[in-house]
């Protein structure tokens, strides 16, 4: 058994992204906040802080999961992966983002990485998803500007450009 | 909106946590998948001084055929359940009532015990096990004891749970009889406005609301049919004693229950 005392900060090791992380974290920190406070990674964004908008979902163990919701200390050992992890390189932009930017499926993206990532897992898991399957799953979202029709439009879009259904060109034309 | 600070106990054996709570009592909270205790610490509206981790522990993440009951440990996610493949011929209501519970991102650490222990009166799964009659398996570094799920719900988040006591284990029976479920919600996963399931009987039907009263309510009722239905639903709709809130007047509430519970029972008994 460890007790990890109050107002101290203890080691807190997970992977993160594929990564090797370390740092250290008091046993209350949010993962939130050990994510964009302690690593610097900001890209996880903090919304309602208590499970309702959806904006920090990041990946747990294979699963989304609200960051807001867990403890450092709880992932410790764990793979996270952040909306960090879905560019394939610096300066470009990974399948899924793409097709949020041409279907213009954020306006201000605040909740823009929480979705993100959630629809990153619903493709992994169900490569042809219907637009009622998407819809169930923005559900656990929320977003104050788009309406929502231009993401489930760009989630269905890059599910066909991953199936290879459909060439970025013609979905472009 | 932060948590208070804590001790955050990872127990390694269940004897650990069990420890733990009989000395600390009430100071202390179990954590599992922390999908509805996270949010109380993030509002302040639960500041435990201990918090302790039982996911660590492989024997509380098991699904068992117990003779008639399915038993579901206190580590099992609601993901998890939702994925057992048995799921579907043997606890059809919970299969009903599981992909309303919460949304995907929070079924995935939120754990079945762990929504039945915080027993928010909307909730899906304190209403199935009411539903479906099952109980709930306590232990303390004392003693074990189970208890039926018409003993364990007290009120609004309250249940009979001694201090030193943590679930164990909740079990479903896994009868084979007609079952329906419904649910009225703001946004699909969002708590019940109402909610409603239905189990035949040998004589009629019992009937499960969720929503409406400080907790979930059963009722069994013979086999009635047209207006004799009407106003045994009526009267039931009154007797959870409805209140006007932020998402609903409970005039709307009644309505729901009449309506909702009209449909279950043509379903169950057509």
């Amino acid at each position: 058994m460890s007790r990890l005392q109050a107002g101290r900060r203890h080691p807190v090791r997970f992977s993160l992204n594929g990564k090797p992380c370390a740092g250290e974290a008091e046993p209350r920190l949010l993962l939130t906040d050990f994510l964009r406070h302690q690593i610097g990674m900001t890209g996880t964004h903090v919304g309602c802080e208590h499970g309702v908008c959806g904006a920090c979902t990041v990946n747990i163990d294979g699963s989304p999961a609200r960051a807001c919701l867990t403890l450092a200390a709880q992932v410790d050992g764990c793979e996270v992966r952040t909306v960090e992890s879905l560019a394939p390189s610096a300066g470009r932009l990974g399948i899924l983002q793409a097709a949020f930017k041409r279907n213009h499926a954020l306006q201000c993206g605040f909740c823009t990485a929480g979705i993100l990532m959630s629809l990153d897992c619903l493709l992994r898991d169900h490569p042809r998803p219907d637009g009622a399957t998407i819809r169930d799953f923005l559900s656990g979202h929320l977003c104050r500007c788009t309406g929502y029709a231009p993401i489930i439009r760009a989630a269905l879009e890059a599910a066909a450009e991953m199936a290879g259904d459909v060439s970025r060109e013609t979905s472009d034309a | 909106m932060k948590p208070a600070a804590f001790d955050y106990v990872r127990a390694e054996t269940l004897d650990e946590a069990l420890e733990v709570l009989r000395q600390e009592g009430s100071d202390a909270r179990i954590i599992a998948g922390g999908q509805s205790l996270m949010a109380m610490l993030n509002m302040r509206l639960a500041r435990p001084k201990t918090l302790i981790d039982i996911m660590r522990l492989p024997e509380l993440a098991r699904i068992d055929a117990k003779g008639d009951a399915i038993v579901v440990g206190a580590g099992v996610r609601q993901a998890a359940l939702l994925a057992w493949p048995e799921l579907g011929r043997s606890l059809q209501l919970v299969a009903l009532a599981l992909p309303w519970t919460g949304h995907a991102q929070t079924r995935s650490r939120g754990t079945v015990c762990g929504s039945i222990a915080h027993a928010d009166p909307s909730a899906e799964l304190p209403l199935v096990l009411q539903a479906l009659g099952g109980e709930v398996h306590l232990r303390s570094a004392k003693r074990r004891r189970r208890v039926a799920a018409r003993e364990f719900f007290a009120g609004m988040m309250t249940t009979t749970r001694a201090e030193e006591e943590l679930i164990e284990a909740v079990s479903f029976p896994a009868a084979q009889k007609r079952c329906a479920f419904r649910e009225v919600a703001r946004r699909h996963g969002d708590f019940a406005i109402v909610a409603a399931a239905a189990v035949q009987t040998a004589a009629g039907v019992r009937l499960a609301v969720g929503g409406v009263a400080d907790m979930p309510v059963v009722r069994d009722f013979p086999r009635l049919e047209g207006s004799a239905l009407d106003d045994a639903l009526n009267a039931f709709a009154y007797e959870l004693d409805a209140r006007d809130d932020v998402h609903a007047t409970a005039r709307y509430r009644r309505d729901l229950v009449r309506l909702i519970g009209r449909d279950l029972v043509r379903e169950v008994l057509p």
